[in-house]
């Protein structure tokens, strides 16, 4: 498929061009024209007042999909341990796999038995498990390679892995060995009720604008998943499933990991294991704003947070930001003090059960996707709110 | 050491914003620059020739006015830059990208391929991994540190989410850097004079020896089907009244939660 302008229709009223996110709209000869930058978002379709844009179909437009059922999440490990990823992604996968109609596989490589059980309980109906030394640390080769023989023996239709440094740095080796689609970092995942293709859903120009990502043709659908956005499934200790050993065979690696470092800052895992995250932006002013917002947080046991605009601003450590750049948090309360709500701050908190948002600008987009809103300025509000808590606590 | 940079021109994200009418972004006066994380694969090259000799090459894949991202590179200090352009390229995503890089890599070739972590325009990070799988070549991602470099061997840093790794490669292999790595240099007087006057190799899809039906979009198994501006919720209270009545009113319905 593609994008063309019909130059009979056109007038050369150029209110396509600011509409195209890529750039890819120019003027030659007063008629617009598509270049090669076209990415086939459709924005400029429904700006032409002339209807002048139209959409191409080609042959290679209805190549046969490739076959395959299932839905396949890979469960990452780091030193054994599951991570949290996986049972997230368990939970969306059964979703998926309801609305198909089909069931949910595990991956597992690394790790023992006792892991293995554990993914069963979280919902996986069957769990491929490879426990061979090999993949104890991880490498990008042996687990694409083993990974990419798996999907081409079983033919999985999804294939879902979590969006952290092992996911995105060994799943593309897989699509491009297996020339599937993948989807970076979704933060939503539907299907699509008429062709049954899966819609991937994530932020795209740091996080400014939301895209849907579609692989029409070619199967497995990949996308790997930010970490912290899908809720998990229900754990069900007395869960029944299948595991499947899987050997390693003619698997090579030629990277090796020779020492593992930890360094975990408390900040860090505090903001994202955080129940409750007082956070700040450019309405705080400063540092004078973020001591309120510190006595807020301390009242409440919360951690702080900033969006970028504050860390830009340099009135607090980049350790502390949330947003597309930053951190993805998913707490039950937020607390956004002075922040106009960009969507690049909003794609790294939007999972948060409640939101409250504090801003004397009614306008602000924060508001948009606010459980709670106090219009006002926050020098004012915030140090009542800290005194109303603590009265109501009994501090 | 041939080292190759694979770099892109993207427009500087933090200054894009949305219409809120039309939905869809404002890129007037937004300016073009070079992929940040990509600057620091520059500098990573440029440090790894002083310490072993040979040559940095800067390859994009992009339209003409590229060519202002890769002079940059030059009067950084890269040796020779190379712009692979080419109708046939018009709509590729990471998979096409990735393939038509790696094949301009096989016909240029390299001993050691950087590449920043990902793109701020896309935020991807999956064009690298995939270029390393075309040319079966091992990679490794989110390098913070290069420990030593060889003729046949690398030690390297990799940035993970609890600490990072310390890894062993062999060579060639290909490698996506974080912004921890360095500082990236400012471009010199006589840098930038040379840049000026340098002459960019240009290859199209014929040059790459490339297989026409993996490039651009035919090549593409993913589409964008749509772009939009995240939703409004429905269910938002607003609280009313002097700011005392609204703090208190938003701290009885947290304590209805038993949020406090």
């Amino acid at each position: 498929m593609f994008i063309k302008v019909d130059r009979d229709k056109c007038t050369g009223c150029e209110s396509c061009i600011p509409s195209c996110p890529y750039d890819a709209i120019v003027m030659r000869d007063d008629k617009a024209e598509i270049t090669e930058n076209c990415q086939m978002c459709r924005a400029c379709l429904s700006v032409c007042p002339e209807g002048a844009i139209y959409e191409v179909e080609e042959a290679s437009d209805r190549k046969e999909k490739g076959q395959g059922s299932g839905v396949w999440v890979y469960a990452e490990q780091r030193e054994g341990v599951i991570s949290g990823v996986s049972f997230e992604l368990l939970g969306i996968g059964k979703k998926l796999a309801d609305k198909l109609g089909t069931d949910v596989s595990a991956i597992l490589f690394g790790a023992g038995e006792a892991e293995a059980q554990e993914l069963i309980k979280w919902g996986a109906d069957r769990v491929y498990h490879c426990s061979d030394a090999l993949f104890s640390n991880f490498n990008d080769e042996p687990y694409a390679g083993l990974l990419s023989d798996l999907i081409r023996q079983y033919q999985p239709e999804i294939v879902l892995a979590g969006a952290t440094p092992i996911g995105r740095s060994f799943i593309p080796r897989v699509a491009a060995r297996l020339k599937a689609g993948l989807t970076a970092d979704c933060t939503a995942l539907e299907i699509d009720e008429a062709t049954k293709n899966l819609l991937q859903i994530r932020p795209a120009f740091g996080g400014n604008i939301m895209a849907t990502i579609l692989c029409p043709h070619t199967r497995p659908q990949m996308a790997t998943v930010r970490p912290r956005v899908m809720k998990r499934g229900e754990y069900n200790a007395s869960r029944q499933g299948e595991i499947i050993a899987v050997k390693a065979e003619g698997i090579r690696s030629r990277t090796k990991v020779t020492e593992i470092v930890k360094e975990v800052s408390d900040i860090s895992v505090n903001l994202q294991e955080a129940n409750i995250i007082v956070a700040g932006g450019r309405g705080t002013g400063g540092e004078k704003g973020f001591q309120l917002l510190h006595e807020l947080a301390a009242a409440l046991g919360a951690s702080l947070g900033a969006s970028r605009a504050a860390v830009d601003e340099g009135w607090i450590p980049y350790r502390h930001q949330v947003g597309q750049t930053g951190k993805t948090v998913g707490p039950k309360i937020y607390i956004a003090c002075g922040i106009s709500g960009a969507v690049q701050h909003i794609v790294g908190m939007q999972s948060s059960d409640i939101i409250i948002a504090i801003n004397k600008n009614p306008e602000a987009p924060i508001f948009n996707i606010a459980t709670y809103g106090i219009i006002g300025d926050l020098f004012e509000i915030v140090p009542m709110l800290t005194k109303k808590i603590k009265e109501a606590k009994g501090l | 050491m041939r080292i190759i940079v694979c770099m892109k021109q993207v427009p500087d994200t933090a200054d894009v914003r949305i219409n809120p009418e039309t939905n869809t972004l404002i890129r007037d006066g937004v300016p073009s620059i070079i992929n940040p994380y990509d600057t620091h694969a520059i500098e990573a090259g440029l440090q790894i020739r002083e310490k072993t000799g040979g040559t940095v090459t800067v390859v994009t894949m992009g339209p003409p006015q590229a060519e202002d991202a890769l002079r940059e590179a030059l009067s950084m200090g890269a040796d020779e830059a190379v712009l692979l352009t080419d109708r046939a390229f018009a709509g590729s995503d990471t998979w096409a990208t990735a393939y038509t890089l790696a094949k301009a890599i096989e016909h240029i070739g390299a001993d050691l391929i950087l590449c920043g972590k990902q793109a701020i325009d896309g935020d991807t990070a999956q064009v690298g991994p995939e270029i390393a799988e075309f040319l079966d070549i091992p990679h490794v991602a989110y390098i913070r540190k290069i420990d030593e470099v060889t003729d046949g061997k690398i030690v390297l840093q990799r940035l993970m989410d609890d600490g990072y790794d310390v890894v062993e490669s062999s060579l060639p292999v290909l490698l996506t850097v974080v912004r921890e790595l360095n500082v990236p240099r400012m471009p010199s007087l006589k840098g930038k004079m040379a840049a000026k006057k340098a002459v960019i190799r240009k290859l199209g899809a014929a040059d790459i020896n490339a297989d026409e039906e993996s490039l651009g979009l035919k090549g593409s198994p993913t589409q964008v089907r749509n772009i939009f501006a995240p939703e409004v919720k429905k269910d938002r209270k607003m609280f009313e009244g002097t700011a005392e009545e609204k703090v208190g009113a938003l701290v009885r319905e947290l304590a209805g939660l038993k949020c406090l």
